[in-house]
C-alpha cells in the first residue's frame, strides 16, 4: 500500500447522497481481473451527461472528492476504490461512509475523511465558487484545511499508523502466526470442513 | 453483565487481542466467487503465499454465469476469462469449486446454507456484501473487500474494528400475505440506508421466531441495505431442524456437541444492546420501493411520495433525483405503476420457498401481455427441487421464462438485463440506478408481489388477483 501523509489538491464537489458502489463503478466493469484500468468506468452512467461535474474542464486533475452522506453504500466491490484511485482521487470527504467501502478505501491508501455535514457544505460552497480552490488533507495533523476551513477529523490510531507507514496488513498479521496456530488447535471438532485435510 | 449473540460469537473467535490494535478474528468459512477473488489470488502469487486453510474455503460461479445455453461456451469473452481465472486459481491453490454445470453450483449465499456449511456460532465471510444472509443461522457473517479476501486466504483471520449492537424486535405476527421481504423493506425504510452503520443487527421477537430459515435468510440478506455490518438471528429448533442431515452438518456425537454449543448462543436476558428498534408486524402490508435506494420504499397501498414532503434537504434531493430517474410522478398510486419485466430470483429470494410462493400465485394464470418474467433459481439444487415439484411447468405454462441458476438480473453482469427505461418488479435486493441494466428501473418486491404484478402488468399484491380469477376453471 502507498503511504498517505499530507495531500493538497483541487476538488470535485459532488452534491449527492447515497452514492452507491453501482454508481461509482457499474457491475459490467467488475469482470476485469486486474486492479487497474477502472478510470473510465468511474461514475460511468453520470459521465454520459456532459454537464456532470466530473466532465467539466475546470475539474480536470482534481484529486479530492467531496461527497454527500452515505457515500459508498451497496456492494463490497473494492473496484469502487480502485476506480477512484485509477482516476486520480487521493482522498474522499463525506459526513458518512458505508462501512465496507470505508474499510476497502483505507486498505488501499485512499483516505476517506469524515467531517460534519456543515463542513462538507462549506467545502462545497468554496470549491463550487472557485474550481481552483485547494483542499489539504493532512493525516499527520489529522486536519482538513481550505480557505476559511480548518477541520480536525478522527481516524482510528491503528489505521492511521498503517496508512502513514504504508504497511501491508497481511505481513503484520503473519507476525502472529503462532497465535493463529494455537487458536486452530483449540477449535471444536464439530466445525465443518469443505474438504478433507490434505 | 450478559452478552448478546453477536458478542458471544465474536468473543469465541478472537485469536489475538492487544491494546490499541483491532481484534484479530478467526474465520470459520470463506466463500469465494469469480468477481472479487482474481486480484486476491494474484496478490498471493506475487507474495509467494498459499491458501492457509483450503478446508475452510469453497468457491462457486454465480455473478457472471449465463442462465441460458449453459452447455455452450460462454459468449461474453470477458466473463469467460473471469470464470476461467477462478477455475485456474482454484486448481492452483487447491480450493474446492462448483463450476457452471456442477450440481452444487449456484449463488454463493444459497449454496453455503444448503450444503450445511453455514452453521450457528460461525464466522463466515465472502467478497460480497450479501454475506449477511448467513446470519440467519446465528453466524456472524459479513461481506469483505478483495484486500480482505486475500488476507483471509493467507491467514484465515481478519483484523476487525469493534461493532455496536442493535436489537430489532419484531412483535406480533405477520398478517396473511405479508412476507419476510415486506418486513425487511419496512425495516430499512424505517431506519434508513445508513441506520445500521457500525452495528450488527439482531432480529428477534415473536414474529421472527415463527419464520422459516429461508424467510430468515431473506431478512438477514438485506441487513447490508440498512448499512449494517451484519444481521443475525439466534439459532433455535427451526435452525437445527433445517441443518440436520445436510451434507456438512455434524453427525452423531458431534451433532450433540454442536447443538449443546449452539443452544448457548442466544442473547442473555440481561444483555444490553447499544440501540433498539421495535416493529409491530401485525401493522405491516405488502411493501415496495419507489426510489433508487432500498430505503425509499412504501406500502403498496400508498402513493409515490412528494419530495417536497421530506424535511431533510439531502433526502429531498435524493427523492427528486430518484423520481426523475424512475420516471414517476408524486401522488401516483403505486398500484397504477405498470411494469415491463418481473424478476424472481437472487440471494434474497431465489430459494425453493420463494419459487413455491410465486408459482402458487401463477398457477392457472397468465403473465400479462407485454410483460417479460424471468424465474431464476438460486442454485442447481433449488432448480432440481422445483422441477421435482412441477414448479417449472407452472412458470412456463404461465408464460414466464424458467432459467438456469445464478445471480442473473439482480445485477445484470450476465446477459440478463433490463433495456434503458424498462421497469421491473424484482425480488432482488438493490434498486440502484442502472443496477439491472443501463437505464433500467427497479422496484423491490416480495416473490408474491412479483407474481401478482406479472399477472396484472402493474404493481399488485396477490389479494388484488382474487377478483380476476374465473369462478369456475
Amino acid at each position: 500500500m502507498e503511504k498517505f501523509t499530507v495531500h493538497t489538491g483541487r476538488a470535485v464537489p459532488l452534491r449527492r447522497s447515497n452514492v452507491d458502489t453501482d454508481q461509482i463503478i457499474p457491475a459490467h466493469w467488475l469482470k476485469k481481473v486486474t486492479r487497474t484500468g477502472f478510470e473510465d468506468g468511474l461514475f460511468e452512467a453520470w459521465r454520459r451527461d456532459e454537464s456532470f461535474i466530473l466532465n467539466r474542464p475546470e475539474r480536470r486533475g482534481a484529486t479530492v472528492l467531496v461527497a454527500g452522506p452515505e457515500f459508498g453504500t451497496g456492494s463490497s466491490r473494492e473496484h469502487a476504490v480502485w476506480a477512484l484511485q485509477n482516476y486520480g482521487f487521493q482522498a474522499v470527504i463525506s459526513s458518512r461512509f458505508a462501512d465496507i467501502f470505508r474499510g476497502n478505501s483505507l486498505k488501499n491508501g485512499l483516505l476517506t475523511v469524515v467531517l460534519p455535514q456543515s463542513t462538507v457544505e462549506a467545502l462545497w460552497e468554496l470549491t463550487e465558487a472557485d474550481p481552483n480552490a485547494e483542499i489539504t488533507v493532512d493525516l499527520v495533523a489529522r486536519e482538513v484545511r481550505a480557505e476559511g476551513v480548518t477541520a480536525p477529523f478522527e481516524l482510528d490510531e491503528n489505521v492511521r499508523w498503517r496508512l502513514l507507514n504504508g504497511l501491508d496488513d497481511i505481513s503484520i498479521t503473519l507476525q502472529n502466526a503462532d497465535d493463529i496456530a494455537a487458536f486452530e488447535a483449540g477449535r471444536p471438532g464439530f466445525k465443518p470442513r469443505t474438504q478433507p485435510v490434505a | 453483565m450478559g452478552r448478546t449473540l453477536a458478542e458471544k460469537v465474536w468473543d469465541d473467535h478472537v485469536v489475538r487481542r492487544a491494546e490499541g490494535e483491532p481484534d484479530l478474528l478467526y474465520i470459520d468459512l470463506h466463500l469465494l466467487h469469480e468477481v472479487t477473488s482474481p486480484q486476491a489470488f494474484d496478490g498471493l502469487r506475487l507474495a509467494g503465499r498459499r491458501v492457509r486453510r483450503t478446508d475452510l474455503t469453497i468457491a462457486t460461479e454465480d455473478h457472471n454465469t449465463p442462465t441460458l445455453d449453459i452447455d455452450k461456451p460462454i459468449a461474453d469473452p470477458v466473463s469467460k476469462v473471469q470464470l476461467e481465472t477462478l477455475r485456474r486459481n482454484a486448481a492452483e491453490f487447491g480450493v474446492r469449486i462448483h463450476s457452471l454445470g456442477d450440481v452444487e453450483q449456484g449463488v454463493v449465499h444459497v449454496v453455503g446454507p444448503q450444503l450445511g456449511l453455514t452453521q450457528p456460532g460461525m464466522t463466515v465471510v465472502c467478497g460480497d456484501s450479501h454475506t449477511s444472509t448467513h446470519g440467519a443461522f446465528g453466524a456472524l457473517a459479513f461481506g469483505i473487500g478483495t484486500s480482505q479476501v486475500e488476507h483471509v486466504l493467507a491467514t484465515q483471520t481478519l483484523p476487525l474494528a469493534p461493532f455496536k449492537t442493535m436489537a430489532i424486535t419484531v412483535e406480533g405476527e405477520l398478517p396473511e400475505g405479508v412476507t419476510a421481504k415486506d418486513l425487511i423493506l419496512a425495516i430499512i425504510a424505517r431506519i434508513g440506508t445508513g441506520g445500521g452503520q457500525g452495528y450488527v443487527l439482531e432480529y428477534r421477537g415473536p414474529a421472527i421466531r415463527k419464520l422459516s430459515m429461508e424467510a430468515r435468510m431473506t431478512i438477514c440478506n438485506m441487513s447490508i441495505e440498512a448499512g449494517a455490518r451484519a444481521g443475525m438471528i439466534a439459532p433455535d429448533r427451526t435452525t437445527f431442524d433445517y441443518l440436520e442431515g445436510r451434507p456438512h452438518a455434524p453427525q452423531g456425537a458431534d451433532w450433540d456437541a454442536a447443538v449443546a454449543y449452539w443452544e448457548t448462543l442466544a442473547t442473555d436476558e440481561d444483555a444490553v444492546f447499544d440501540a433498539e428498534v421495535v416493529i409491530d408486524a401485525s401493522e405491516l402490508t405488502p411493501f415496495v420501493t419507489w426510489g433508487t435506494n432500498p430505503g425509499q420504499g412504501a406500502p403498496l397501498g400508498s402513493a409515490v411520495p412528494d419530495p417536497a414532503g421530506f424535511a431533510d434537504p439531502q433526502e429531498r434531493i435524493a427523492a427528486e433525483n430518484a423520481l426523475a430517474y424512475m420516471g414517476l410522478e408524486p401522488g401516483t398510486p403505486l398500484r397504477e405503476v405498470a411494469v415491463d419485466a418481473v424478476f424472481v430470483g437472487s440471494c434474497t429470494n431465489g430459494r425453493i420457498e420463494d419459487l413455491r410462493a410465486a408459482a402458487a400465485i401463477l398457477d392457472g394464470r397468465q403473465v400479462a401481455d407485454g410483460v417479460r418474467m424471468l424465474v431464476v433459481p438460486g442454485s442447481v439444487r433449488v432448480a432440481l427441487q422445483a422441477v421435482e415439484e412441477g414448479l417449472d411447468k407452472v412458470f412456463t405454462a404461465a408464460g414466464a421464462e424458467w432459467r438456469h441458476a445464478g445471480c442473473s438480473m439482480c445485477l445484470g453482469m450476465n446477459p440478463d438485463q433490463l433495456a434503458p427505461g424498462e421497469r421491473c418488479a424484482s425480488t432482488s435486493n438493490r434498486n440502484f440506478e442502472g443496477r439491472q441494466g443501463k437505464g433500467g428501473r427497479t422496484h423491490l418486491v416480495s416473490p408474491q408481489v412479483a407474481a401478482a404484478t406479472a399477472v396484472l402488468g402493474r404493481l399488485a399484491a396477490p389479494a388484488d388477483l382474487t377478483a380476476n380469477v374465473p369462478a369456475e376453471v
